[in-house]
């Protein structure tokens, strides 16, 4: 079977966003940029599966600018075997980056399509639930384990309060919570070797997706600041403050 | 504007986080409740009596136990005709159903809000909560989940509510419940605790966070919370999890012991009234957002503050 692992290029999780002096956008100008960390899990997933013999091909596809290709060759040199990219210098929602990877998967006919539960730039978590409804499919969302059996996958999802297990007919979408696996780092002769693994570029309306915003940004600011707080010398000084406060 | 208010349950009682999706629906204009699932009577009671809530609808049926979004999305979509926005808590079940609503009904879902601004206009955060984005949907029909944390819970009594039954489509056939885990846990729920206590990496193993969170979120009656790293290392169950990935909290005091500060973590408490800080790294970045620190060692410090409250 083909497993198909939408990845997205996001600000580094280590770096700091600035905002735009005109408060408009959030700059990304020269601010390291990384594949969402949810992603990685999804690859690493993905070529498992197909290290354990359960999956035949791993396609990895990213939606974005052309510097996105640098993404894809990451998941390239994680074991992946093929990439497709989707080229478009404008910002594409979640609603707009489910319809084109519908389109895709139409094409593919993957198995599986695994996702990150959400990318940690726009903090949505949308596009896996939203692709699952576009093809009619079932849904394994906030995924920490995954087993394919036959023609099920058996999903062990984080909920709160615990876990669940539910069993989804193939095809089906999963999204990967951060406890699904340890993604691996990329040897240097794999990343040679992922320089000459295909990538194909396309764009959005080559396959005939209208990715016009629904959703405008007005504005963006920085949340509000917290007062600097005081320092307490002891347990005892901590004691007294948590008596004032009534906690205790 | 007529608000659809997805209401989570466990078939008895309505939990906390619907009673701050209904305030913010609330704000939009009239609120109408679904109670789905299995044997949920009860909770459609319980629903009809939230303040502010016009109407309850109920859809009982074996296909709606599990919270299925495959199942329960297309309900949801079916009853749409007579509404302009599906509201849902920003739980992991609300979560998993909204956008699968929001792509059937061919809207963008605004994820998380933290404030509404007009009727189609609200904040949501972004980048771990290091930004606040103002965004207007220009969708004829809206869906949005909402920061549970950011909006006051309506009062669980003083409504009366006719609850009417309504059917859906059933089970589309697509997936089934197997099983499920649920930590149990005699403290106040994380997400709804006044205080919380949270451990991070710091507290060493399983042991060292039992020996030393536990007793002092005991003492306070405080919900217990953790950092990812103590997650992730085995020490609690992921549940516990405070952060971007994990809950969000927003208590009165929350005391965050042997956890650095990243902004991962930061995300999911930094609303909280009161931050206290114990950490013998006196520049762990947890200090420049405490109201109160203390820098010492937690082994030493720790258990001396439980046995002194």
């Amino acid at each position: 079977m083909k497993i198909l692992v939408p990845v997205k290029r996001v600000i580094d999780y280590n770096a700091k966003p600035r905002i735009k002096p005109d408060g408009s956008a959030v700059d990304l100008a020269n601010v390291k940029m990384s594949i969402n960390p949810f992603d990685e899990i999804s690859v690493e997933e993905a070529v498992r599966l197909k290290e354990k013999g359960a999956a035949s091909e791993v396609v990895v596809v990213s939606v974005g600018p052309a510097k996105s290709a640098e993404t894809l060759r990451t998941a390239l040199a994680m074991g992946a075997d093929r990439a497709i990219h989707i080229q478009t210098d404008e910002a594409v929602e979640p609603l707009g980056v489910a319809k084109i990877l519908k389109s895709i998967a139409d094409d593919e006919q993957p198995a599986l399509v695994i996702l990150g539960k959400q990318a940690i730039d726009d903090d949505s978590n949308q596009t896996g639930q939203m692709l699952a409804a576009l093809m009619g499919r079932p849904q394994g969302t906030f995924a920490s384990v995954v087993n394919v059996d036959g023609e099920h996958v058996l999903v062990t999802r984080e909920i709160d309060g615990g876990l669940e297990t539910l069993r989804l007919a193939l095809p089906a979408i999963i999204t990967a919570d951060l406890r699904l696996n340890e993604p691996r780092y990329a040897s240097l002769p794999n990343i040679m070797k992922a320089k000459s693994k295909p990538l194909a570029t396309k764009t959005p309306a080559d396959l005939g997706v209208d990715v016009t915003p629904r959703l405008a940004t007005l504005k963006v600011a920085e949340p509000p600041m917290r007062s600097a707080g005081i320092k307490v010398a002891d347990v005892d000084a901590l004691v007294a403050k948590l008596k004032d406060m009534g906690v205790a | 504007m007529t608000s659809l208010v997805w209401v989570e349950h466990d078939n008895k009682s309505v939990k906390d986080a619907t009673l701050s999706a209904v305030t913010a629906a609330a704000q939009l204009g009239d609120v109408v409740a679904l109670v789905a699932g299995q044997c949920c009577g009860e909770a459609a009671r319980a629903a009809a009596r939230i303040a502010g809530v016009t109407r309850v609808l109920l859809a009982d049926d074996a296909a709606y136990g599990h919270g299925l979004a495959e199942n329960i999305a297309p309900l949801v979509v079916g009853l749409m005709g007579d509404f302009d926005a599906f509201i849902a808590p920003a739980t992991t079940a609300g979560k998993n159903i909204a956008p699968r609503v929001a792509a059937l009904l061919d809207v963008m879902q605004v994820s998380e809000i933290l404030s509404i601004e007009g009727p189609k206009t609200f904040t949501r955060p972004i980048y771990a909560g290091n930004v606040i984005a103002t965004v207007e949907s220009r969708d004829a029909r809206l869906v949005a989940t909402v920061r549970t944390t950011a909006f006051a819970k309506a009062a669980a009594t003083g409504g009366s509510a006719a609850v009417d039954s309504v059917t859906g489509h059933g089970d589309a056939g697509l997936s089934s419940f197997v099983g499920a885990e649920i930590a149990k846990s005699e403290r106040p729920e994380l997400t709804s605790a006044k205080v919380v206590v949270s451990g991070g990496r710091a507290l060493k193993d399983a042991a060292g966070f039992e020996a030393i969170i536990m007793p002092l979120a005991d003492k306070l009656g405080a919900g217990v919370g953790a950092s990812r790293a103590a997650v992730d290392a085995g020490y609690v169950p992921n549940d516990y999890q405070v952060g971007q990935t994990g809950k969000i909290v927003a208590p009165e005091v929350y005391i965050a012991v042997g956890i650095s500060g990243a902004i991962q973590h930061l995300a999911g408490m930094k609303d909280s009234k009161t931050i206290i800080a114990i950490n013998k790294d006196e520049d762990a970045p947890i200090f420049q957002i405490a109201d109160i620190g203390l820098v010492a060692d937690l082994f030493e410090a720790v258990p001396e503050l439980t046995a002194k409250l």
